[in-house]
């Protein structure tokens, strides 16, 4: 079989300071996207486990699986969870779940979460749509703007890249820099017409690593339009799997003149999350 | 009466958000939005809609919260330059009977 360049590595995290026996409240978060599935375990609030991976065509399967997974480390069961909620595109296939709330709440709570109180603008750069959130300082959502009909500007339109050009997915943000000059982006945004652009940028000779930068840059104009719709305040973060694209994070800071806050936190599991800080509140409102 | 009005001004604040429902792509920005902060959830925009566009449902952006604001049917989300196309064309009238009907001017149109 060929090697899949889009293909990014799945894993799963465990904290070892937490003893989750001693906690009080348990909750989870299933986050089942377009591309990946995330699941969130949170004891009293503190981070405990997490897992991330890909999405398979079945959803209550993907979200059974990512959940198995982050539970794989532990000796925790799914029995002991109190509370679940299910968010993403598929939050509605996740058998387990005691309530779903849209992604896009959960993003601003996971943000929040994330980066601190201080995220007032939030874009959420998924694996097929893109959202941009305006956010106060408990994570509630003020304003926001989803476009997810078109796959533009997103995870799913650097993985056809990654493959179109042969290289690791995981590479390509870095690689976007190693070229002599900043190429203009490329003019479609669309997936499918970007492709074909960059089959004919290749066949006139342009290096690989200078048609990644000219997409690059396309893919960030386009999150700046969305942006300008809702309007920038300061402090501005990105979450989901293109926050760990360099080449897109940078090119899109320099557009906006705004630098991204940093988090320690992966990213991609910032909707799980925030809906595992839903399932929180959820779980002891429950109890009273 | 201060008191009274602290507290209508907190649940007020309490409410904020705007929502914008549509989706934007070649041929232009498609965007119903709805001012959670004026909408109360009346439903006068419902009946008037001829395409069925508009529902009343749970603010599904503040799991929290339990209060009820107008919001684009998910069916229609994703097509409504078409679905709202007839009433665009009518010449016979300046505004969208959806965005005439809210005596509280929640909803605007951004095409």
């Amino acid at each position: 079989m060929a090697k899949e360049f889009w293909r990014w590595k799945e894993y799963n995290w465990k904290s070892e300071n937490i003893d989750w026996k001693g906690g009080t409240t348990i909750s989870a978060g299933v986050d089942v996207g377009s591309v990946s599935s995330q699941v969130v375990i949170l004891v009293d609030g503190e981070l405990f486990a997490y897992s991330n991976m890909r999405t398979g065509s079945d959803s209550p399967m993907s979200a059974q699986n990512a959940m198995n997974w982050a539970l794989e480390k532990t000796d925790m069961k799914l029995e002991d969870i109190h509370y679940v909620v299910g968010t993403g595109y598929g939050r509605v296939n996740v058998p387990f779940a005691n309530k779903t709330i849209t992604e896009i709440a959960c993003h601003a709570r996971g943000a929040n979460f994330m980066y601190g109180n201080t995220v007032r603008t939030l874009i959420d750069m998924g694996g097929q749509d893109c959202k941009a959130i305006q956010c106060d300082e408990k994570g509630k959502v003020v304003n926001f703007l989803m476009n997810d009909k078109c796959a533009a500007g997103t995870g799913r339109g650097m993985e056809v890249f990654a493959d179109l050009l042969s290289l690791s997915i995981e590479d390509v943000g870095e690689l976007s820099f190693q070229i002599d000059e900043e190429p203009e982006p490329v003019s479609s945004t669309c997936v499918i017409f970007a492709k074909s652009e960059a089959t004919r940028l290749l066949r006139d000779g342009w290096p690989k690593n200078k048609v990644l930068a000219a997409y690059s840059s396309a893919m960030a104009h386009r999150v700046v339009t969305l942006l300008e719709r809702i309007g920038i305040q300061k402090d501005f973060a990105i979450t989901g799997g293109i926050a760990k694209n360099i080449g897109v994070v940078n090119r899109l800071q320099k557009e906006i003149g705004i630098e991204t806050l940093k988090t320690d936190y992966d990213t991609q599991i910032a909707g799980a999350l925030g809906a595992a800080l839903f399932g929180k509140v959820l779980a002891e409102k429950a109890k009273k | 009466m201060l008191l009274y009005l602290g507290r209508s001004w907190q649940k007020k604040q309490k409410n904020k958000m705007i929502a914008n429902f549509g989706y934007k792509d070649g041929s232009g920005e498609f965007f119903i939005t709805i001012d959670t902060d004026k909408c109360n959830g009346c439903g006068d925009c419902i009946p008037v809609c001829p395409a069925g566009v508009l529902e009343i449902r749970e603010n599904e952006f503040d799991p929290l919260a339990e209060d009820q604001m107008a919001a684009v049917k998910e069916e229609h989300r994703k097509k409504i330059k078409y679905s709202c196309a007839p009433c665009k064309s009518d010449k016979s009238s300046h505004t969208e009977p959806c965005i005439s009907v809210c005596e509280l001017n929640a909803i605007t149109h951004s095409w």
